[in-house]
Formats: C-alpha cells, structure tokens, sequence
C-alpha cells in the first residue's frame, strides 16, 4: 500500500473507517471481500474511489452507504457509529445522512421529477407543502427548473442522472455517494454532470465517487484505489498519482 | 410516511398499472358479486314463501282430521261420522276454553257441477260461517259475505271466487245473478278479491255458501254436523303457541283421546314456512359455497399479483430502502395496495351485484332481495382478502435487502 498524505481541512472527519473487513458466506465458502480497510474522508472533501471490477470497490460503496454493515472494524458517519445498528436505524441514517446517485439513475417512471426528488423527504416525515418547496428548490439547483413535471420517459440521460443529483441533494445530506454516476451517459451528458458535482464541492459538499474511469476520477481532490479488498492506494489527485495509475494498469 | 401518504403511493402504483389492476379486482369483483346474487337469490325465494303462505291468513292455525279417520270416516264408539265436527268448533270458539283463540271458521269442501244459465262450471263449494272473511284475511271485490242470520236461517246465497265467477258468467256481473247447486237456486250475494294461487289449491277458483246450507242442500251424504278443515285465528302472533295448546287440549278432550291417538293435527303457519324455506336454505348454502369458492379464487389472484408486483418492482423497493424507508413502511406499502386492489373490487363487486339484482328478476321470474348486511359483510371479506392476500407478498419486500434489490436488472 502506498501511502500518501491525507489532506487536513480541519474539524472532525465526516467519514471514518478503522480496520473495516468484510466476509460473505456464501454456501460452505467464505469470500472475503474487504480487508483492513482504513480510511477518513473530512467534511467538504471530494474523494474518488477505484478499483477493477472484484476489487471490493462495491462493498465498500455498499458499507458507506449503509446499505450493507461490515463484518469486523468500525464505521462512523458525521459522528455515529453506524457499524452495529439495526435495520430500521440504518434506514434512518441513510434517509438524513446520504444522497445517492446511482449509475441506473433509479428514478420511478411513474413518478413526475419533482415527485422523484421529494421522495426521501416522505421518509423523513416533512410536510407536503415543504416537500415540494425543496423539491423545486433542488431541481432549479441542478438547472431543471423549467422541467419539474416531466417524468423521467421524457427527460434526456443526462437531465436523468440531474434529476436524481437533486434528489440527492435534496435532504441536505452529510455525504453525497454517487456510485458510477457517468456510467450510462454519453461524453457530453458526462461532462454536464461532472461540472455539476464540482459546482457542489466548491459550494462545501462532501462528494465520495465511485468510478473505475480515469477521466472521471481526475475531477476529485483524492483517489482511493481498492485493490484484493485493501487500499492500494490513497493520496491527493496530481501528476504522481495519476501516472502510477497509469503504470499499474 | 404517514397513512395518507401510503394510501397515495398505493393509488398511484395500482394506476400506473392499469390493465393488471383491473384484472385483478376482476376476480374479486365478480365473487363478491356471486356471492351477494346467491344471497339475494335465497333471500328473494324466502320472501316469497313467507308471502304465500302469510296470504293464507294471519296468525292461523289449520285443524285437519287425523289420516287414520279421514278414510273411513267413522270412528267406532264414539258415534260421530267424522273427526272434525261443528261442536268442536264451537269448543274452540268459547272464549273461556281457548282465551288466545279469536275466530274459528270451520270448512267443509266438496266438488260440485255450477250452473248459471247454460254454463256449466265443476269447483269446490266451501261450507264455512261468516268468520271464514277474517280468519283467511280475504276481501270482498263486491257485494257482501254472508251474515249470522243467513248461516242460521240456511239460506241460499254464496259468495264466489273471481274465477270462477268469470268461468260461469264471463265478463259479465255476477252479483245478482241465480247459480244453480245441486239442483238449489243459489243468489250470488259477492264477490271475492283475487289471492293468487298457490302450487295445491286455487283459491281463486270457489263458491262459499253458509255451512248450514251446505250439510241441508249441497252435501250429498246426511252428514250434518261432520267438516273437513278448522281454521283458527289466533289473537296475536305471539299468542299462537298458547291458541295451538289450547286448542290441541280442547280438541283431544271433545273427542276424549289421548295426546298419542290424537285423530286430527293442527298445523301452523310457521310449520309450514319452515317445511317451504328448508329446501331454499340447502339451495342458498349451495350456491353460496360455490360463490365463495369463486371469492377464494379471486384472493388467490390477488396475492399471485401482488407478488409478482415485488418481484418486477424490486429495484424500486431498493431504491425506496436506499431512500430511508424502513421494513415497517415498505410492508405497509404492500398491504395498502392489496387491500385498495380487494376493497375496490369489492365495491365494484357490489355495484354489479345491486344492478344484478334489478336486472336477473326480469329474466329468471325469481325475487333476488339483497339485505343491506350483505354489502357491509361483502365489503368486509373483499377486504379482510386484500389483506390476506397481501400479508405474505408484503413482508417478502419488507425482507429485501437493499443491495440485492438495487443489483437486479
């Protein structure tokens, strides 16, 4: 593992991983998919994560998103444990801590795009008039002011994948976690989204990407790469970065 | 995610899936609809029963002659020609032996040849007192019954039956006009209002005479004081238990037998309604077991469609997980819309069900009556299907675990 220096923005991290491992039983054959993982990421940070397909970059992303706990180690999100808790309070935390954007957008059809993006705030219990104030606040943020009522069938890759960065936006969440955001875009679509998460992490936002292009990864202040389930690499975005990227592929 | 908000997101997915939705509350809809058709079906039938046999009069009691005597007609020892005789209809009509008794009119029937004019017109002729009006709760179209005075005197008058008054006089006035009974100039004196006729006897089709006419001129045998049927009138409905006592211990002790030798049965109304619905109730229980098979089959499709729902709506479950709902909500999710799927169903069941009901009767000449319980228990059960239904599909989601459920294509 090479080492690097972590930045220091000041305050506490809003992530902090310690000796985080994790092991899938699957039938008699136990796959250990992380291992040792320990890692902070400071408030107002805008991390990378990379790795090859089997890395255990996907478990990670599941763990920070408390989508998954992980076997040993412990996990602290804006200052909670978050490793030991029950379903219902993960469901909690994920509904006021963590914006997602996923690679398939995930937006329901059925649903107009203000009705997608006020969607984590039904869980939240917030009322419908607020609801929608912020819906709409959140949608003109991403510059989809003018298409609040049009239901994902009608709206461009790239207006989806907007879509789904004001829903995740929308809670004002202590991280946002955009797993393969560009995967299903074209070039320019990518290039509209990437600036749109780069105008957030100038705004404050702690940004963790997960993306296994190079290009896309270069927009972040700090790669991690997962390789066999361990950080291979951890270290701010410049020339010696990318170059033993590219020596190692 | 309160109820309300539950309740719109069930609403909207059972719409955005409209041809589905719809199939679905098919099998709900046209069970709860058989089921309210067959209850109204047996209901209607009852009714009917109960109507035709309450045309025979009300709070009545029937005494016919034991089946032992009837034949014969003679009772050794005894010295009266028949069981039932006009002594035991005056027991019966003492206030002070049978309190509960208001009227009693005994009847005596033979088959006659009436002739008015040319016209010849074979029917019963009805011996009975001038109680008989009352006692089978009939009515007088025109003229009059017969009075006490012309019961006593004999005289030669009778009351007719609207069939047979056209039957000897067509469209023309009977009142006024001379019938000729076995060989008596009889005056008919009035007529009787139409009852129907039920599948044993027309009582449309009689001539009544006082009895005191029929044993001196009509009956063909010297029997003078023998009858073939009582009919008793009990004071109130609630009195006919006593007035069936009385009369039985009255009866037993003018003709000085025991309760087991007894040779004449007293049946009521209630027996007889009993007798009539039994065989509807067995027909209802029937066809209603078929309906809620059918109302069975239909939560089988519902709890088949709600899980094919979570499996093809999987990566909207995760997405909702993802999102912050907890197990708790995700189950309810599931339970709201097969419960809307059963309730709406239900309520279109029992719309079809109520139009059913005003339209079968023109078809199949049978009343379908649909208490008003029956929408309730039938919005009740399409309800309590919804839910069961829902129960296993429901928690399947509920289980999910947000990875898998965001993995799947």
């Amino acid at each position: 593992m090479t080492t690097l220096p972590i930045p220091d923005e000041g305050g506490s991290p809003i992530l902090r991983l310690v000796d985080v491992g994790k092991v899938y039983a699957t039938g008699s054959v136990a796959v250990e998919a992380l291992h040792g993982i320990s890692m902070e990421v400071a408030r107002g940070e805008y991390v990378a994560i990379m790795g090859p397909s089997g890395s255990g970059k996907s478990t990670l992303m599941h763990i920070l998103g408390c989508l998954d706990v992980p076997t040993t180690g412990s996990y602290d999100l804006a200052g909670e444990d978050v490793s030991r808790m029950s379903e219902d309070a993960l469901a909690h935390v994920r509904n006021r801590q963590i914006g997602f954007v996923f690679q398939q957008f995930n937006l329901l059809s059925s649903l107009s795009a203000w009705r997608n993006v006020e969607l984590p705030l039904c869980y939240s219990g917030v009322g419908r008039a607020e609801r929608k104030e912020r819906a709409l606040w959140a949608l003109e943020r991403v510059g989809l002011g003018d298409r609040v009522d049009h239901r994902p069938g009608e709206l461009s890759g790239g207006q989806q994948q907007r879509v789904a960065v004001a829903r995740a936006l929308v809670t004002d969440p202590a991280l946002i976690l955009a797993d393969e955001p560009t995967g299903n875009l074209d070039s320019h679509s990518t290039q509209d989204v990437l600036r749109l998460l780069d105008e957030l992490h100038d705004q404050g936002r702690t940004i963790v990407l997960i993306t296994h292009e190079h290009d896309v990864a270069e927009r972040a202040q700090r790669i991690v790469r997962i390789l066999d389930g361990k950080i291979d690499l951890d270290g701010q975005v410049d020339k010696a970065v990318l170059s033993s990227l590219t020596s190692i592929r | 995610m309160n109820w309300g908000e539950t309740f719109r997101t069930a609403l909207e997915a059972i719409r955005s899936r409209r041809m589905r939705s719809s199939l679905t509350m098919l099998g709900i809809l046209i069970g709860i609809a058989a089921v309210m058709l067959t209850v109204g079906l047996g209901q209607g039938a009852q009714a009917q029963v109960r109507d035709q046999i309450n045309q025979l009069g009300s709070n009545l009691l029937i005494v016919s002659p034991g089946s032992t005597t009837t034949t014969s007609g003679i009772r050794g020892g005894r010295g009266s020609a028949s069981s039932l005789t006009t002594r035991d209809a005056m027991a019966l009509a003492s206030p002070v032996v049978a309190p509960d008794i208001a009227k009693v009119a005994p009847v005596v029937t033979g088959s006659q040849s009436l002739t008015a004019g040319t016209t010849n017109w074979t029917t019963s002729v009805v011996g009975t007192t001038p109680d008989w009006l009352p006692v089978r709760a009939r009515t007088l179209t025109e003229g009059r019954f017969f009075s006490t005075a012309e019961l006593n005197n004999a005289a030669a008058v009778t009351v007719l039956g609207s069939s047979t008054a056209s039957e000897l006089f067509g469209g023309g006035d009977a009142l006024g006009q001379s019938v000729s009974i076995n060989g008596t100039a009889f005056t008919v004196i009035g007529l009787l209002n139409t009852a129907g006729s039920s599948t044993t006897t027309d009582d449309d089709d009689q001539a009544l005479v006082p009895q005191t006419t029929y044993s001196s001129r009509v009956a063909s045998s010297g029997n003078a004081a023998g009858i073939s049927t009582l009919y008793i009138q009990a004071r109130s409905t609630d009195a006919l238990s006593a007035a069936y006592q009385e009369a039985n211990k009255a009866l037993l002790g003018t003709h000085g037998v025991s309760a087991t030798a007894a040779d004449f049965t007293i049946s009521s109304q209630q027996s007889l309604l009993t007798t009539a619905t039994a065989t509807d109730k067995t027909l209802t229980v029937l066809l209603a077991g078929i309906a809620a098979i059918s109302l069975l089959v239909g939560g089988i499709g519902v709890m088949n469609i709600m899980l094919v729902s979570v499996t093809e709506r999987i990566r909207e479950i995760g997405l909702r997980k993802a999102l912050g709902a907890t197990p708790r909500v995700v189950r309810r999710q599931f339970l709201v819309e097969a419960s809307v799927l059963g309730l709406a169903g239900g309520a279109l069941g029992i719309a079809l069900g109520l139009v059913g009901a005003q339209v079968l009767p023109r078809f199949i000449d049978q009343p379908v009556t649909i208490p008003p319980f029956v929408g309730v228990g039938a919005l009740g059960i399409a309800l309590v299907i919804g839910i069961v239904a829902g129960v296993y599909p429901a928690s399947r989601a509920a289980r999910l675990a947000p990875i898998d459920a965001l993995r799947s294509e």
